[in-house]
């Protein structure tokens, strides 16, 4: 036996005897329980004595210690959260020095002259409680200022919505999003000149989805089990060219002109000097199309509502003469 | 934002998705990460081969901590923590179940009797340890006043008997993953009547340890402290260590990691400036210019000090006026 000294862990109700060690395994079960019990009391007994002694609060249920700390440290469940990443809003309250002064939930409404929340049902300076507004000189005839006022309201919504889903953005970019947000992505992004989002199928479409499935059958889809209230295919059976077996005067070997066809499509694709001039010339106007397209949109959006003067124009023009 | 590059970030459509209701809130707030930590629960689960003794070993695993621990039923397939893809499914389950620990049970001939404890970080696989159950006793075996039986959810003694658990890396390592999942709850305020538990670990040899649950009897004594009594209840077994898989360092410093251990009390009246550094406020309260003593009570002055020269080595009492005492100050300093 070694030295009588335990670890004892009190945060974690916990003792360690590092100096036991078994000269030699009993070989009976029972004797070995019988020691490592024994064992097991003293250390319980010492934690116990170090329980015991400390200072307890009384209590109906029994006396209650206050646990010092655990010592052995344990790895975390989950990581250390992240400080949030101050809002646009606050950074810019910081630069400026404004501070938040705490708002009374009731205000003075000038309009009514009684006491009305400040947001809510029944607030102050609601938008639809304005009976009259007073038409000024650069109003133009056919507008409709309360219109006006509604679609002014909710652009400013909005753009509050937009940053409010730009400041979320920036806390997920640091990985400091609060535990109750979820950002999710509910569309795709859309790549290339399909800015389209997909049509919906029409009706004709529908009804030819099963004969434009048929044509993978063998037979062209002409045995194929029909459901109620589904019309019959428009062409059934396969389409097959068989050439003549007999070639009149006048006409130019088929057979011939055929495979004559298939190879120097083969050849074309892998020869260089075999240039579709045609071929050619529309891919690249396509191409430019593209790139003219994109182009204009990434402009269209990034320019503010005031009018900028086009510039793009005077350049495609100075492009068609050549 | 940024336009450049052919996936425009403009165009893919974010929504926000906060809970529709308060209990959906709490909920979602309950398993975020905190500071201090909810209590680890435990998941046990098994593979597609169990026998009859690693059955019952499971069930009674979860009797010992049935509040903090979920229990599946179905045989999973895909389940092999020591393989690098087999993982994925006890990482999503415990990303359900919010569950940190993990008991899998697996019997097959190479590995008879097989249990793998391990631990997450972050709901991804921290670190793992394998162990063969032997001489497996269940609780039903043990005879024993069933006045004593302890009550589920109280928190144990924990002993750990051997130099083996500090010798020997894989014992040292299942020492640490054994106090993690029998500890229970981390609690500040402990009521002594309610400890009526203790799990006994002892190394026997290099790779063995016998485990087992003891429920405690407090005996009367002739002191304050009661005296221990062990009387074995639970199940019992021997613990074979197979194989052990360490967690890397980057991840074991990161999972150890604590914040400052008081939470950062915010210092009132101190700021600072860039300009001038440390700026603090000192709060002076209203001179009372109507009660200010004044100072120009010489006569009186004059007397006082010829009698404390008088009295100067005999102390004065301690309870002098303070008007005396600052003019006596003043005094002193001006004629000096």
């Amino acid at each position: 036996m070694g030295t009588e000294t335990y670890q004892i862990d009190l945060g974690n109700l916990m003792a360690f005897d590092p100096s036991h060690h078994f000269p030699s395994v009993p070989s009976d079960r029972e004797d070995l329980v019988k020691e490592c019990l024994h064992k097991g009391t003293e250390l319980v007994q010492e934690i116990a004595n170090a329980l015991f002694s400390l200072p307890s609060a009384e209590d109906p249920d029994g006396p209650i210690v206050h646990l010092p700390q655990p010592t052995t440290r344990l790895p975390r469940e989950k990581h250390l959260p992240k400080p949030k990443p101050p809002t646009k809003w606050e950074l810019f309250a910081k630069a400026k020095g404004i501070k938040k002064h705490k708002k009374d939930k009731r205000i003075f409404d000038e309009q009514t002259g009684t006491w009305k929340r400040r947001y809510g049902y029944d607030r102050v300076n609601d938008d639809n409680d304005v009976p009259i507004i007073e038409a000024k000189l650069t109003d133009e005839p056919g507008e409709d200022p309360f219109a006006k006022r509604k679609a002014e309201k909710k652009k400013r919504v909005e753009k509050q919505e937009n940053n409010r889903l730009q400041n979320l953005k920036q806390a997920m970019k640091v990985g400091a999003l609060t535990s109750h947000v979820q950002l999710a992505a509910t569309a795709l992004p859309i790549t290339g000149s399909q800015k389209e989002a997909p049509k919906k199928a029409s009706k004709e479409e529908l009804e030819n989805v099963a004969g434009m499935a048929a044509t993978a059958t063998a037979s062209g889809g002409k045995f194929d089990k029909k459901l109620p209230g589904e019309k019959a295919p428009k062409h059934t059976g396969k389409y097959r060219k068989f050439l003549p077996v007999v070639e009149g005067k006048g006409m130019g070997n088929q057979e011939k002109q055929q495979t004559e066809k298939i190879l120097n499509q083969l050849m074309a694709k892998s020869s260089h000097d075999i240039l579709d001039v045609n071929k050619a010339v529309t891919m690249f106007n396509v191409k430019k199309e593209k790139q003219r397209r994109k182009e204009k949109d990434r402009e269209a959006f990034s320019t503010s509502t005031k009018l900028k003067p086009k510039k793009k124009s005077l350049k495609r023009s100075s492009k068609k003469k050549n | 934002m940024n336009g450049g590059g052919r996936r425009d970030l403009k165009l893919i459509m974010l929504k926000i998705k906060t809970p529709k209701t308060h209990r959906a809130k709490r909920a979602l707030e309950k398993r975020a990460p905190k500071l201090v930590e909810n209590g680890k629960k435990t998941l046990i689960l098994h593979g597609m081969k169990t026998s009859n003794l690693l059955n019952s070993v499971l069930t009674q695993i979860y009797h010992l901590k049935r509040d903090s621990a979920v229990k599946y039923t179905k045989k999973n397939e895909n389940i092999r923590p020591f393989e690098s893809g087999g993982e994925t499914s006890l990482e999503f389950f415990s990303l359900k179940t919010d569950c940190s620990l993990f008991v899998f049970g697996s019997h097959s001939k190479k590995r008879p009797n097989n249990l793998v404890l391990g631990r997450m970080y972050d709901h991804h696989i921290y670190d793992l340890v394998e162990v063969g159950v032997e001489n497996f006793r269940p609780i039903e075996s043990f005879e024993y006043d069933k006045k004593i039986t302890p009550q589920t959810g109280s928190k144990p003694f924990l002993a750990f008997i051997g130099e083996g658990f500090e010798s020997v890396e894989e014992l040292k390592h299942l020492k640490e993953v054994l106090l993690d999942l029998f500890r229970g709850e981390v609690v500040e305020n402990l009521n002594l009547a309610g400890t009526d538990r203790v799990f006994v670990c002892t190394a026997i040899s290099s790779t063995t340890v016998f485990f087992t649950h003891c429920a405690l009897r407090l005996k009367r004594s002739g002191t304050s402290i009661p005296r221990m009594e062990l009387v074995e209840v639970g199940p019992s077994m021997d613990l074979v260590v197979r194989r052990h898989r360490l967690p890397n360092d980057s991840l074991k410093k990161e999972a150890m990691k604590t914040a400052s251990d008081q939470p950062k009390k915010r210092i009132k009246n101190v700021s600072s400036d860039i300009v001038q550094g440390k700026i603090g406020k000192i709060y002076i309260p209203d001179q009372q210019v109507g009660n200010m003593p004044l100072s120009s009570d010489i006569k009186g002055l004059k007397r006082e000090r010829r009698e404390a020269k008088k009295n100067k080595w005999n102390w004065m009492p301690v309870d002098v006026s303070r008007k005396h005492m600052l003019d006596r100050i003043k005094y002193e300093s001006c004629s000096s």
